[in-house]
């Protein structure tokens, strides 16, 4: 009987492991770099954070160093109201700049994606600003508001603004002045995004729509808008996270002054740990500013249905 | 198991034509009245180029002349800020990050995206979500930590410190973006490879290796850029002057205390050339990058 059904079996099995050469091991080999560097210099340096906002660590006054508790925490929320102002200043930073790159970026790439005379010329001299560091677009618009030999001297002979002092320095204009020099390097971006998700709209629907005889801004709506719509979430709040995160512009271009004008959450943290080497301090407002960003990155997965089989 | 299996494949980066309108059959959406293009775009290079133009000038002209022309043209400026202000140096030290980080990230990314993208494996799931998590993890609010462990490693003061750390925070995207350029290629034709007698790896070497191009060059050239520019990392971890890189050196120039204009607009464009040379060669490259890779499903 056993024989028999022995027998029965086909001679070889049908399914040959598809990829035979593959040990089990490998997918784990391939990622074992990226997770070992991922593991060593963003996991544990997080751990860390979390381990000294607890603390009170401060190289230069070692004395005081020790187990704090909640001190950090509570001394951010209830006696420094510097920390409540680069809360604000971080929502308004990141509101208006990454609300006016979209507006900006959105219309640049509808007009860079119609086809014209010029087109890549003017493609690459809309997108370069992209590739310019936050501290090369800081040393530009350095020279632009200089009050002596710069753009807003022009200005001035023509009416807009004053002489003599720069537009970094006064309170009244240092906010949109650090806002046009950081969309100069923002818009791009989008424009780039949303341009190259254009590609992939249908043109039969827009051609289905000339023959209902829609318009085109009613093409724009009801076609081009709802096609762009995921990669506009993602792109805005991929871009959110970034302009909170990013200080070299601010760093750079105006330190965060004057008078603590312009100085977001990161850049305090940055000025608290390489300036006043309070470390104790920064990584409790770190872990708030990681609070924060976990909340945008719940958000984010939501919207994204990221992590499944992609398609 | 045939090489019959294998269907024919179509290059990622092959279009179908537009179709062609015959011009006057309908008012079709690329036929926009020529100046709502060139007006909006013309106002907008406006404010892209005066500031690329103001900077070139202040590089070229005499100190303290006022002319809106860069004439007398000089390069006193470039002279004095290579050979001076270091920025020589400077600019090696920046070259050898950049092209170090290109390579480690490209590497490091292109072993991680292939097992993404043609395994099934326990933690992938996991994986893919600390991926995304670290895009949330900022560099810059974690440089005490990494000071410490770079201290730790005796490579404060070593460009491999910057080097390190610029990669790993280029891994999550990159890898991500190189996972979806490999998912679409075919997998038919890497075991139509090994029939062949290609193990694993020549297999991904002869036949998916190629059709990366485009997502390479992206990946390739983001990681350059990036480090190219970045700044906070190689100001925190290296002290000594001659091992820093050329954006701290522009910040030094911006924060001394009377600023010498010629030479920080001369700086200036040492620091852009490359990645504006980087940028007009893969320029074109970028929209297909992105479409066929970054924003997919």
């Amino acid at each position: 009987m056993a024989q028999a059904a022995a027998v029965a079996k086909p001679p070889a099995p049908p399914r040959r492991r598809r990829a035979s050469a593959t040990p089990r091991r490998l997918p784990y080999l391939l990622i074992a770099p990226a997770a070992l560097l991922m593991l060593g210099f963003i996991a544990y340096p997080v751990i860390s954070v979390f381990y000294y906002s607890l603390q009170n660590y401060n190289p230069t006054k070692p004395w005081r160093n020790g187990y704090a508790g909640f001190d950090n925490f509570v001394h951010a929320f209830t006696d420094d109201p510097l920390f409540w102002d680069t809360l604000v200043f971080s929502a308004k930073w990141v509101f208006v700049e990454v609300g006016l790159q979209l507006l900006f970026g959105l219309a640049l790439a509808l007009i860079v994606n119609q086809t014209f005379v010029g087109r890549g010329l003017g493609r690459a001299m809309v997108f370069s600003p992209w590739a310019v560091s936050g501290v090369l677009t800081s040393a530009i618009w350095v020279l632009l508001y200089n009050s002596q030999t710069g753009m807003t001297r022009y200005l001035a002979d023509m009416g807009i603004g004053s002489y003599g002092t720069s537009w970094l320095s006064d309170t009244s204009t240092v906010f949109p002045a650090a806002i046009v020099a950081d969309l100069w390097r923002g818009v791009p971006f989008f424009a780039i995004l949303i341009l190259a998700d254009l590609q992939s709209v249908s043109k039969d629907l827009y051609e289905a729509a000339e023959v209902d005889g829609a318009s085109r801004i009613k093409q724009f709506w009801h076609i081009t808008l709802p096609h762009l719509k995921d990669a506009i979430i993602l792109s805005t709040l991929l871009r959110a996270v970034w302009e909170f995160n990013n200080v070299d512009l601010l760093y750079t271009l105006t330190g965060g002054g004057p008078a603590g004008e312009t100085t977001t959450l990161p850049l305090y943290i940055a000025n608290t740990s390489v300036d006043a080497h309070n470390f104790g301090y920064a990584s409790a407002l770190t872990t708030v500013a990681f609070v924060i960003l976990l909340f945008c990155s719940m958000v984010y997965l939501r919207l994204s249905k990221f992590g499944g089989e992609s398609k | 198991m045939s090489i019959k299996e294998a269907t024919p494949v179509v290059p990622a980066a092959r279009r179908t034509p537009p179709p062609s309108h015959p011009s006057g059959r309908h008012r079709a959406w690329d036929e926009v009245p020529r100046w709502q293009i060139y007006l909006p775009l013309g106002i907008y290079l406006l404010f892209t180029l005066i500031p690329f133009y103001w900077i070139l000038l202040f590089a070229l002209r005499p100190s303290g002349s006022t002319s809106l022309v860069p004439w007398p043209m000089t390069f006193d400026h470039f002279d004095k800020v290579w050979n001076e202000r270091s920025f020589g140096t400077y600019f090696q030290n920046s070259v050898l990050v950049g092209v170090a980080t290109l390579l480690m990230t490209t590497l490091v990314a292109l072993a991680g995206g292939y097992a993404l993208a043609r395994f099934d494996f326990k933690i992938k799931r996991a994986f893919m979500l600390a991926l995304l998590c670290s895009q949330f993890v900022p560099g810059a609010l974690l440089l005490v930590p990494l000071f410490e462990i770079f201290a730790e490693l005796q490579m404060i003061n070593s460009l491999g410190s910057v080097i390190l750390a610029e990669t790993v925070f280029q891994l999550p995207l990159s890898m991500i973006l190189l996972s979806n350029f490999i998912k679409n290629v075919p997998y038919s034709l890497e075991e139509a490879a090994w029939v062949d007698g290609c193990n694993r790896f020549t297999g991904f070497r002869i036949v998916v290796l190629p059709l990366l191009r485009p997502g390479l060059i992206a990946v390739g050239s983001f990681a350059f850029v990036h480090s190219w520019n970045h700044f906070l990392f190689a100001l925190m971890f290296l002290n000594n002057q001659d091992k820093q890189t050329i954006p701290v050196g522009l910040n030094t120039l911006m924060s001394a205390d009377s600023v010498d204009l010629g030479a920080l607009a001369a700086g200036g464009i040492i620091a852009a050339v490359p990645v504006v040379i980087v940028f007009a060669f893969i320029q074109k490259w970028l929209i297909t990058g992105f479409s066929a890779g970054a924003v997919k499903g």
